[in-house]
């Protein structure tokens, strides 16, 4: 069925939109296979607001006399109401909204129709891959390789293509240990510790079931791993009462008698359907009306969302006071390896390596770990804080990494190169996006949809120049030391700038945001001219407002 | 001196808040008005100096295997965990705090002893930098409808109001004495603020003495005479901050709230801000979650939730937002009172002026309103923060509460405030410090018969002396004429880590955004300075200016007024901060090294 079969209306006049914090607007609306557009006039100074339809995450339709309500509830928490004149017009378009937003296709969704003129498909894709940091990683060339065993996709459906594992490990023995693993998810390496060499694994647990199988090229490998070095530690997301119970469905943890190098820690961490409740509840919490103290902070507490950001903060925590203060690698991993798993790696080398802390360096990070690393985006992230919907597979983790990240900047203000607004960016395009970038649920789904050949990069198009610079911090001073955030509840906040992003609060942070950056230009024009050249250069005009407009995914 | 029985103690543990990590080893002494710790490793020293007024309590702990306990909790929320060797020099420093920390005579204050370098003259400049008077014409009064009037010069009227009082112009004498004899200890409505757009005034009094049944003619005609004052509202609002149910149990005891029928054109109101009592629990239950060892998320956030303490934060600021509302939109005068209209309504009242009123948002703004609504009109300063040994039901952090809605305002309006948050924590320590005379006493009349002003000196001209510690880099004066609308919904209203984890240094973050841009500003006004300074040695070079002998002055952004003021004393380390007591030795910590010996600014 060709998409344009779902719209029985494309146009609307008279529509009033309402927007919080915002008057009233009167225009038209027009539905679009991929787009919500509203106008408020027909020149060319008219505003406009765009919208993906995959943005929405929910809708209510409500009718008034004649005419029809709609509320449309987005991805990235924008609420808007639109007031149609005409139950007709007003059912249809709430009918095409349903089902333009929940496309199941990969290759019918936006990214591979988006063209904008200033990119180009021949361009780069990505920035980073495991060979990449193989080869950027001098100190893994003694006792390390890259291996392609998984070329394929054969051994591990969620891996990518090549891995880094230890040189005396060779790829039959990789397979076997693929066996033993959750998904074919085998250890792997995910960083090396450019201070000491110490590194972090990542990998899901292994499939000891019931009757305590072992894997002996598993358990290999892992020595391998420390290389003769007394100890690494083990570190399990789990409780070891979740990971005793789930020997009962055949995962389970590294026992100590064949893994008798490794200490095991267990840390418990929530998951799933749990953590996206949370972020339902949060949302739900930030919304009510209410004027009553006790009831928000009782809501606060009850959501949970900051105790997950409190518990993925201190066991990455933990993954470096093993890694930088005890000087011994670490193996993380939950159940599946492809959530909790990827947060707690990420963040600790977040904290624990400067070249991850600049926007590059960043982005790459995030390549590596979440989207090579096979975080199944598309399921995790198909819907948000407002769906209805029986919940599948969603679940925040990805959300959550940025609610961390922003906790350790706000604690180290000087030391991300980064600003909030690039998390702010992710957290939206991560829902719904121009970019092919967060598309399907692994390298190996994304190569079967031709994600590469059909669609832009959002990390190449966010490195532009031109577009860089409002994601720049303005205070940036690279430091080479770790940088450990505090883990006291006291130290941690809720991140307004993502959960009350719509309201007036947000536009007083803005102002706030604007004199920082003026106070730092006046003090570089001051500095002299050397120093200004490329953190400051000014918006080029390339860019024609409509793909500017395109460039964002709701507002401008 | 008398009570310090044993003035140096060696072998001294400090102990840590988080048990694994490393206690210190150290000295105490003490001195006639610090506690000082000093930590001597091989080649660092570090001193705690903890104030004497600062203490709040002293506990001696039952005794451990490793020695002898003292527990110290501060006015300051600094906690000090001490762990002596011999009981015998525990029970020692335990006596002589209990006296220190509390004394009996007021000329026992720190204030008393303290002599700045300053001449009699720059002691009198000092305290009559910051003038009420000078306030009342900065809004334009007196004027056709109100007069700044002498009535109170001797206190007859109302014990502890100010001298001077602003009154409605046609309110009689008789009915401005006959309405204080209607209120609570006589304090009647009398003008806190006049709106010059609007010509709205906020207005403050006590309750009145209305019982059940009784009323008072010339009470009514004094808020007759308030609501004409102001030809753009017909009616004022009558503002109790108290909950209803209080108010009503005050009217068994004579006392009570206005009986809407006998007052025409009043709109009343009650607000529901809770007395000093509960107050000082919430504060208590709020400062055991502070100090929790190393709770949960949930255990923090639940017992932050059962302190009630942001719930009386809202419910204050909900009452200065109705203030503020009331004034510049609906054009309404407003009277406010609570029970004695010494607490609450200074609360209230001091909040609606700074929402209202963008120059009680700069530094020497909020000294002006502090020195107003506080000050002058009679907050029991000694009293509520227990200055001398007194009834610990008297106590109660209603100033705290006030700096803190100013600092949530600040969260809310990052850019509106020319003070940060280093500035309200300084006046914090201040007011509990007892180092200057400005927050001795209850009322201008007690002041006045201690002759505070012969005998200490003022904060004032310190603060503005040190002002570049308290800017905030990112106040816009642009943004000056505006009313600020708060919002008021549960989600805005934070906890102030700055405050009330002040000491816990590892729980602040890393890395100071506001020092970075405060250095940063720093320089540019240097680079300002100096390029100020070089285009004025070129011209004289050119001959276009007569020769540099001093004449022309630079103007430079540093003249500001405090350089006409007395030189503010040389402080010695006044035990206002303690920089490295409880810095946590995370290893990764840039900059954190940057320990401000400066007072009070932590940094």
């Amino acid at each position: 069925m060709e998409l344009s079969e779902h719209i029985k209306t494309a146009n609307v006049e008279d529509v009033t939109l309402r927007r919080p914090f915002h008057p009233a607007l009167r225009g038209t609306l027009c539905v679009t296979s991929h787009h919500l557009l509203f106008s408020d006039g027909k020149d060319e100074a008219s505003w406009q607001l765009l919208i993906l339809l995959k943005n929405i995450d929910a809708i209510e339709k409500r009718a008034v006399g004649s005419s029809g309500t709609i509320t449309i509830k987005c991805k990235d928490l924008l609420v808007l109401q639109l007031e149609i004149p005409g139950m007709e017009e007003c059912l249809n378009i709430a009918s095409s909204i349903e089902a333009l937003s929940s496309l199941e296709s990969v290759t019918e969704m936006y990214p591979f129709f988006y063209r904008p003129s200033h990119l180009t498909l021949s361009g780069p894709w990505g920035l980073s891959s495991m060979e990449q940091y193989y080869k950027q990683t001098e100190r893994l060339w003694d006792r390390w390789r890259i291996s392609t065993v998984n070329s394929d996709y054969s051994v591990c459906l969620s891996y990518p293509s090549a891995v880094i594992v230890p040189r005396e490990v060779d790829d039959d023995m990789l397979i076997r240990s693929a066996r033993f693993r959750q998904g074919g998810r085998f250890p792997v390496l995910s960083y090396c510790h450019h201070r000491n060499g110490m590194v972090i694994m990542r990998s899901s647990q292994p499939l000891t079931g019931a009757n305590k199988k072992s894997c002996k090229e598993d358990e290999l490998l892992l020595r391998a791993v420390i290389d003769g070095s007394k100890l690494g530690y083990i570190i399990d997301l789990r409780s070891a009462q979740q990971a005793q119970q789930a020997r009962m469905t055949g995962g389970g943890f590294e026992s100590k008698s064949c893994y008798s190098d490794w200490k095991r820690f267990h840390r418990h961490h929530e998951r799933g359907k749990v953590v996206q409740e949370s972020l339902i509840k949060l949302v739900e919490a930030c919304s009510d009306p209410s004027h009553s103290v006790d009831r928000w902070l009782s809501k606060l507490e009850n959501s949970k969302w900051l105790s997950h950001v409190h518990s993925a903060l201190c066991t990455a925590g933990l993954v470096v006071e093993c890694v930088e203060r005890d000087g011994h690698s670490v193996l993380v991993h939950g159940s599946e390896g492809t959530d909790n798993t990827l947060l707690v790696s990420s963040l600790a080398q977040l904290i624990l390596d400067p070249a991850s802390r600049t926007v590059t360096g960043f982005l790459c990070l995030l390549e590596r770990e979440w989207i090579q690393a096979g975080h199944p985006f598309q399921q995790r992230c198909a819907h948000s804080a407002y769906s209805h919907a029986r919940l599948k597979q969603e679940c925040p983790s990805f959300l959550l990494l940025l609610d961390c990240v922003w906790q350790v900047w706000r604690q180290f203000p000087l030391a991300l190169e980064f600003s909030e607004a690039l998390l702010l960016r992710l957290a939206q395009e991560v829902y719904a996006s121009n970019y092919g970038t967060f598309l399907c649920n692994s390298e190996q789904e994304r190569c079967a949809a031709g994600v590469k050949e059909n669609t832009h990069c959002l990390f190449q198009s966010l490195l532009r120049p031109d577009i860089e610079e409002q994601y720049l911090n303005p205070l940036y001073e690279p430091t080479d030391l770790v940088i450990w955030p505090s883990v006291h509840p006291q130290s941690l906040q809720l991140w307004t700038g993502l959960f009350l992003r719509w309201t007036e609060y947000a536009q007083n942070m803005e102002e706030a945001r604007e004199e920082v950056w003026s106070i730092v230009k006046e003090h570089r024009e001051q500095a002299g001219p050397d120093r200004t050249n490329n953190m400051l250069s000014t918006h080029c005009d390339t860019l024609t407002p409509f793909e500017n407009l395109m460039d964002e995914l709701t507002i401008l | 001196m008398e009570h310090i029985i044993t003035p140096k103690v060696e072998h001294v543990k400090l102990l840590n808040k988080y048990p694994e990590k490393k206690s210190a080893l150290g000295t105490l002494y003490l001195t006639a008005t610090h506690l000082i710790y000093v930590e001597q490793t091989n080649n660092s020293r570090a001193e705690t100096w903890v104030l004497h007024h600062h203490i709040m309590s002293v506990e001696k702990l039952p005794l451990t295997a490793p020695g002898c306990p003292l527990l110290i909790r501060c006015k300051t929320f600094q906690l000090l965990h001490l762990l002596f060797q011999k009981e015998r020099d525990c029970q020692d420093v335990y006596q002589s705090l209990l006296h220190l920390s509390q004394p009996v005579k007021e000329d026992e204050l720190y204030a008393f002893l303290y002599t700045p370098h300053q001449n009699q003259e720059d002691r009198r400049q000092g305290w009559e930098f910051i003038s009420v008077a000078n306030d009342f014409s900065r809004m334009g009064l007196s004027n056709e409808y109100w007069e700044i009037s002498p009535l109170n010069k001797n206190y007859e009227i109302c014990s502890t109001y100010p001298s001077i009082l602003g009154l409605p112009k046609n309110a009689s004498v008789a009915v401005v004495t006959g309405s204080a004899k209607f209120r609570s200890r006589g304090r009647l409505p009398v003008l806190s603020y006049y709106h010059k757009d609007t010509k709205a005034a906020i207005c403050r009094c006590s309750q009145p003495l209305s019982g059940l049944t009784s009323r008072c003619v010339e009470d009514e005609q004094m808020l007759q005479a308030i609501s004409q004052a102001n030809p753009n509202c017909p009616f004022i609002y009558v503002v109790d901050t108290r909950p209803k149910l209080n108010a009503m149990a005050n009217r068994a005891a004579g006392k009570g709230y206005e009986n809407e029928d006998n007052y025409s054109n009043i709109r009343f109101q009650f607000q529901g801000i809770e007395n000093i009592h509960v107050m000082r629990n919430s504060l208590q239950k709020l400062l055991e979650v502070c100090s929790m060892k190393s709770p949960s998320m949930s255990d923090y956030l639940t017992g932050l939730e059962n302190s009630g303490w942001m719930r009386h934060i809202k419910s204050v600021m909900d009452a200065g937002v109705f203030l503020a509302k009331a004034v510049s939109e609906e054009r309404a005068s407003v009277l406010v009172h609570c029970s004695d209209g010494w607490d609450r309504t200074a609360q209230v009242c001091s909040l609606a002026c700074i929402l209202l009123d963008p120059y009680y948002r700069t530094i020497k703004g909020l000294m002006v309103l502090i020195e107003k609504e506080w000050i002058s009109f009679g907050h029991k300063f000694s009293h509520r923060c227990g200055h001398l040994d007194s009834d610990p039901k008297e106590v109660s952090p209603v100033f705290t509460q006030f700096l803190e809605c100013v600092w949530q305002l600040s969260e809310q309006f990052p850019c509106v405030f020319e003070f940060n948050e280093r500035y309200l924590i300084e006046i914090h320590n201040q007011v509990y410090a007892c180092q200057y005379g400005n927050f001795i006493g209850n009322c201008q009349k007690e002041r006045l018969d201690m002759r505070l002003h012969e005998k200490t000196f003022s904060l004032w001209p310190h603060l503005l002396k040190n002002q570049h510690l308290y800017r905030n880099p990112l106040y816009r004066r642009s943004l000056e004429s505006t009313v600020l609308r708060p919002s008021t919904l549960p989600l805005h209203f934070k906890f102030w880590c700055g405050m009330y984890n002040h000491y816990d240094g590892g729980m602040h973050p890393k890395q100071s955004v506001l020092d970075q841009l405060l250095s940063l500003t720093q320089k540019q006004v240097e680079g300002e300075r100096t390029m100020t300074e070089l285009q004025r040695q070129l011209a004289v070079a050119d001959g276009v200016l007569p020769d540099p002998s001093g004449l022309i002055s630079t103007p430079t952004k540093q003249d500001s007024p405090c350089e006409k003021t007395p030189t503010a004393p040389v402080v010695q380390s006044n035990g206002s901060c303690a920089p490295l007591i409880n810095g946590d030795a995370e290893e990764a910590v840039p900059g954190a090294e940057k320990c401000n010996e400066e007072e009070g600014a932590e940094s």
